[in-house]
């Protein structure tokens, strides 16, 4: 069991796990002054005989401190989110050589389409595999995500991707492994009853080995 | 306007011979109104509980009997085994009676018809007749709800967030009947709050007692009229697009399924542009009544009252430019998520000047440790947490990963368990007295507020554990992954501690039924509160005042150095007050 993300295996997990560390500490520090804080005036203020409270309505530069400097710290991290979320989501991050592969997602499984020998998808060497992910490592994947019936979400949680997989929608989602394993690739937005068992799983391989299994499967699905 | 409100004011306190039926059932007294609220989403969230419970069992016991579970058919738990289509329908239900029968009613249908004709200083609602019938059709919805359980294939299957083409297509779904109550209860739903906030909204500008100007409403009576402008914005669109949700499921029409030429996106669009005013919906009251109660336990005023008020005016606007923040991952354009990443940010700000003001109000009081100062203290505490959490999802990077996972359920019951629900804790007995003229019991409820603050903490924190690993939310049974089987035992922790939670709420039932009738007799004021309602018997009679009082100050005068007590009520006159503008009197 892990007290902290899922192992890493993808170039997302540095942008992503670095930015969940800063914010981890930036709101850590808020909730530490704020339970402290808290746990401090109780048992100083507490309710003693004879005492009075101090009568006040406020301090306008206590306030402006305390609006101020959240609202920089919150700017701040939008900007540098959104410089992360360009290269992860914007229209324009997908690594022009990245590898093709099609998935189907339908109630209740993934419908893998590679590409074949030729590298392209929509080509007659094309095949489809159920349920299983294999993907060359080291090297940029494109993802084109169609759903036959309803919402899917393709999630593997040690790549740090999820995209949702919408009908009537063709969209694209990418990502490069960096550790050669076996991981699980989930559904994470409810379908159905079956929802709970929607899983396939991903085989991130090196190249030839990659190359290896693609002629074999390739031809498998031929015959 | 004027000659509803004119004609339909009640007959003053002592000729109240109205019938039974019209007394306590068809009633249009705002205060019994408030009551049958309270009685009936507290029933609801008994029945969102006991869902609740049966989801933890299977998340902690998967595939083994739940004890008790014999009595479900066949079709649900054969065996007392909950099936994976019982458990979607658990999952859906939990959460809509949670949000729309519990926490909203308990909130707006509670306390703003209880709180706000008494603070502000008037006879009635506005409108008294449209105000029963919000009542009534909220409980209507609630019926339809509640036996959507009871049709043969089952109730709805979609989730709270009823995302579609699954809940407009039965074939996906697999229920039928159950999907279509869905849509007619909120339907209703969204009526009972359209006629609620028509209501309130007009009541406050309106109905304002001589000399209660803007700047002195209590901040309840502040975040339950800027509520109740957002419940006007927002459930209007939930129902139209439950209208169309029905007709796609009876008449045909494809709005949401693409399929056929509709669009899946929009429905996400439509409940999301109500979804998130109404998480604010479930909030705002609950910061407008921890903020009264703040400054009652720690005997000093509330520190930067206008700024409160700017903050929930902020919060709300906000709020209502945010919604895409539950969509970055939905295929919607990525530049729209950077967008709706910067304005979700930005209401970290005003939620954190509110906890600030919170603080700075604690700080040199003089602090009593009542039931519901205890609770409110815990709300503060709780709340921040769940604010915290949401700068992680705001953040769009992070969001692609922990989205859809445990972390979200964490973050939600942070806000709405430890804040709202806390909230609640804290109002109830804080209004008890004025509602039925005795006490609720300090000593249980300082039983209740330890085991339940203990047990729900034991309950929600370890969710933003697995969440971060990665357990994604709605599954029937995660150990399917194996990367999440080694998570059981902590499943099986948050179960137990749910177990026990959920035990520790018979505790605040008793409490509330036995003091009914056993509870100490209060008196006019018994936590010595500045605030109109105080200055009436308890229970405060039909009509509330033979003659609307005159108010000369703010209701957070504690400690004032003007009178030697630390409490120094709205209406009382001191030699150096004036009288109110003529203007304002002539009102009434
Ligand atoms: C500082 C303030 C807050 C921020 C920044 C914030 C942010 C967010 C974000 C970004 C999400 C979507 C996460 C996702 O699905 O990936 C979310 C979900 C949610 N939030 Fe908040 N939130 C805040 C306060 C609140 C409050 C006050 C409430 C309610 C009282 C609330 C209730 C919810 C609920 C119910 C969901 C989950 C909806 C669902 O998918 O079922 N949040 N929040
Ligand atoms: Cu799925
Ligand atoms: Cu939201």
């Amino acid at each position: 069991m892990r007290w902290w993300l899922p192992l890493k295996a993808s170039t997302f997990t540095g942008p992503i796990d670095g930015l969940f560390l800063a914010i981890l500490i930036i709101t850590g520090i808020a909730f530490v002054l704020v339970e402290v804080g808290l746990l401090w005036f109780v048992v100083k203020y507490r309710q003693r005989p004879g005492r009075k409270a101090f009568y006040t309505h406020g301090s306008t530069r206590a306030e402006v401190i305390w609006t101020v400097i959240p609202a920089v710290t919150m700017v701040a991290l939008g900007l540098i989110s959104n410089h992360y979320w360009v290269e992860i989501k914007g229209r324009n991050s997908i690594p022009p050589n990245a590898y093709p592969i099609g998935i189907h997602a339908k109630q209740f499984e993934w419908q893998v389409t590679y590409p074949g020998p030729d590298g392209k998808l929509g080509t007659s060497d094309d095949f489809t595999v159920r349920n299983q992910l294999h993907v060359p490592v080291g090297r940029p994947i494109v993802v084109a995500l169609s759903s036959e019936d309803v919402i899917h979400s393709f999630y593997v949680p040690q790549f740090r991707v999820r995209q949702d997989a919408v009908p009537g929608m063709d969209i694209k989602a990418w990502f490069q492994a960096t550790v050669p394993g076996t991981y699980e690739l989930g559904c994470s937005q409810l379908c159905g009853l079956g929802h709970y068992r929607m899983r396939a799983q991903v085989f991130v391989q090196t190249q030839e080995d990659y190359d290896a299994w693609m002629k074999q499967a390739a031809q498998e699905a031929s015959s | 306007m004027t000659t509803v409100a004119a004609t339909s004011h009640p007959a003053p306190a002592h000729h109240d011979d109205r019938s039974f039926l019209r007394k306590y059932v068809f009633s249009t007294d705002h205060k019994i109104i408030g009551i049958q609220f309270l009685f009936v989403s507290l029933f609801f969230l008994l029945v969102g509980g006991l869902l609740a419970m049966q989801m933890r069992w299977q998340l902690g016991f998967p595939g083994k009997p739940m004890p008790g579970g014999g009595v479900l058919p066949e079709t649900m738990a054969p065996g007392g085994v909950i099936l994976p289509e019982y458990y979607i329908q658990l999952l859906t239900m939990h959460g809509t009676f949670m949000v729309f029968f519990a926490i909203m009613p308990l909130l707006v249908g509670v306390y703003a018809n209880f709180l706000i004709p008494l603070k502000i200083g008037t006879h009635d609602m506005a409108f008294p007749r449209i105000n029963m019938w919000s009542f009534w059709s909220f409980f209507a919805a609630g019926l339809v709800m509640l036996s959507s359980l009871f049709v043969p294939d089952g109730a709805a299957r979609a989730g709270w967030t009823m995302y579609a083409p699954l809940s407009a297509r039965h074939d996906l779904s697999g229920a039928s009947f159950g999907q279509e109550l869905w849509s007619v209860s909120i339907i209703l739903v969204g009526l009972s709050s359209i006629l609620g906030s028509l209501n309130y909204i007009t009541t406050v500008i309106n109905n304002r007692a001589p000399g209660m100007t803007w700047f002195r409403l209590p901040l309840s009576v502040w975040s339950l009229f800027i509520t109740a402008i957002l419940g006007l914005l927002a459930l209007p669109v939930l129902s139209g697009a439950a209208i169309m949700l029905l007709f796609d499921q009876i008449i045909g029409t494809h709005f949401f399924d693409p399929a056929a030429g509709g669009q899946a996106l929009l429905w996400q669009h439509l409940f999301w542009f109500f979804g998130h005013p109404e998480v604010y919906i479930l909030i705002l009251p609950a910061m407008g009544m921890v903020s009264d109660i703040i400054a009652n336990g720690s005997r000093k005023p509330i520190f930067g009252y206008h700024s409160m008020v700017f903050a929930i005016v902020a919060i709300a606007f906000l709020g209502w430019i945010v919604w895409g923040h539950h969509m970055f991952v939905s295929g919607m354009n990525p530049t729209l998520g950077s967008s709706f990443m910067v304005s979700t940010l930005v209401i970290a700000v005003p939620s954190a000047v509110k906890t600030f003001n919170w603080m700075g109000t604690m700080w040199r009081g003089n602090i009593k440790f009542t039931v519901p100062m205890l609770n409110a203290i815990a709300f503060v505490a709780m709340f921040v947490i769940g604010g915290l959490s949401g700068i992680f999802m705001a953040a769009t990077p992070v969001d692609m990963q922990i989205h859809d996972t445990y972390f979200i359920v964490a973050h939600l019951h942070y806000v709405l368990f430890g804040g709202s629900l806390f909230a609640l804790f804290a109002a109830i007995p804080y209004w008890y007295p004025k509602m039925f003229g005795r006490m609720m019991s300090e000593r249980w409820g300082k039983v209740h507020f330890w085991l339940t603050f203990v047990f729900y903490n034991c309950t929600f924190f370890p969710m933003h554990i697995t969440g971060m690993g990665g357990e994604m939310r709605r599954l029937y049974d995660p150990n399917q992954y194996t990367f999440l089987q080694p998570y059981q035992p902590i499943r099986v922790f948050i179960s137990i501690s749910a177990f026990l939670l959920f035990a520790t709420q018979i505790i605040f039932f008793v409490n509330f039924w036995w003091s009914l009738k056993r509870g100490k007799p209060s008196g006019l004021n018994p936590w010595q509160d500045n605030g109109l309602e105080w200055t009436l018997p308890s229970p405060a009679p039909h009509g509330n005042w033979e003659r609307v009082p005159t108010v000369y100050r703010g209701p957070y005068e504690f400690s004032s150095p003007q009178v030697p007590e630390d409490y120094l009520p709205q209406t009382r006159k001191l030699p150096s007050d004036r009288e109110p503008a003529a203007a304002s009197a002539a009102r009434h």
